[in-house]
């Protein structure tokens, strides 16, 4: 019986980690590409696929170095870019248990694809086998098409927006969020974080409205009686505001 | 060494720091209760900002394009309760089918 839901539960993963996998092929042939236009040999865009992997940072850090920006320049919109993954590390880390060289490694998968499809499993093991499974399908894929992208593909960005694969991420990150919509307190701080990240677009750099979308959690127990709160369904003190 | 190289290094420890804090300084100890009540929140935060950063965010621009289309149509796709695959094909197909016809 157990055996038969452990295998349904990862058969359920695994699909989320292809389709996920699957809608970044197309960025790392863009990314090898982009890297390829700015000057760069194959040997740095493979190095920054296989050290940094962090897809919009890699981006942004060879689109300034193509445009002559300065190294400061480059690194600090690349790293900026990354902050969010001090969340994502707070988010993951319990499930992420193991030797500290163990977990060093693992931290390395940490981005966005992983980082979903872990947090949308609600069982520790699951969490950290949604991880891995996602974490370890993005690696392999984003440095292989990085490689393709860089040696045999330059203006790949149209076949991105011609075949929609554009709409792909968004779409699996909705999915990986819906089961959480059915819960009040969840479904407050999704809608909150939404709102903030949306609002944040335009003043702060690529990345920071993502990391400040965490906030909207201050949102998830807005509007509910004390008594609600008092009865476990919330938490035991005041209302956070 | 070329700029690309230092930036690559700078890159590579400063992002390594950022993505293994987490896990290597909280490991799996467990946060007060009310930490973890928290915690458990923050995907629902973290998964309605990708989504709504990806399909409206183009750099520092807020845009309405065949992104949104295709989005709105995993969200029915979703509530129809079809296959996690489906979705994601049905939203990519909506979008190429958008800018076709726009």
């Amino acid at each position: 019986m157990n055996e038969v839901d452990d295998a349904a539960r990862k058969r359920a993963i695994h699909r989320q980690a292809a389709s996920i996998v699957a809608s970044v092929a197309p960025f790392g042939i863009v990314f090898g590409a982009a890297a390829a236009t700015a000057g760069l040999p194959l040997l740095q865009a493979m190095g920054f696929s296989l050290f940094v992997f962090g897809g919009s940072s890699q981006f942004a850090a060879v689109e300034i170095l193509g445009d002559g920006g300065s190294i400061a320049s480059a690194a600090i919109a690349g790293l900026l870019l990354n902050v969010r993954s001090l969340a994502f590390g707070v988010i993951m880390a319990p499930a992420l248990v193991g030797t500290w060289w163990q977990r060093a490694a693992m931290s390395q998968l940490m981005i966005d694809e992983s980082t979903a499809v872990g947090a949308a499993q609600h069982e520790r093991r699951w969490r950290r086998y949604g991880y891995l499974v996602a974490g370890v399908g993005v690696f392999v894929v984003w440095n292989l098409t990085t490689v393709l992208g860089h040696v045999a593909f330059a203006g790949a960005g149209d076949l991105i927006t011609e075949l929609g694969l554009d709409a792909a991420g968004p779409a699996a990150f909705l999915a990986l969020l819906w089961p959480r919509l059915s819960s009040a307190p969840q479904r407050r701080t999704a809608i909150a974080g939404a709102l903030i990240a949306l609002a944040l677009i335009p003043f702060a750099p690529p990345g920071v409205p993502i990391l400040a979308s965490m906030l909207g959690v201050a949102f998830a127990w807005v509007g509910v009686p004390r008594l609600a709160v008092a009865d476990g369904s919330g938490p035991e003190t005041e209302t956070p505001s | 060494m070329s700029d690309a190289t230092v930036v690559l290094i700078v890159m590579t420890v400063g992002t390594f720091a950022f993505k293994s804090a987490g896990p290597l300084v909280l490991g799996d100890r467990s946060l007060p209760v009310r930490v973890q009540q928290v915690v458990d929140l923050l995907p629902a935060a973290l998964l309605a900002a990708l989504t709504i950063v990806s399909t409206m965010g183009d750099g520092r621009a807020i845009v309405v394009d065949a992104r949104l289309v295709g989005v709105v149509v995993a969200g029915v796709a979703l509530w129809r309760k079809l296959p996690f695959v489906v979705v994601v094909v049905v939203a990519s197909a909506a979008t190429a089918l958008t800018r076709l016809i726009s």
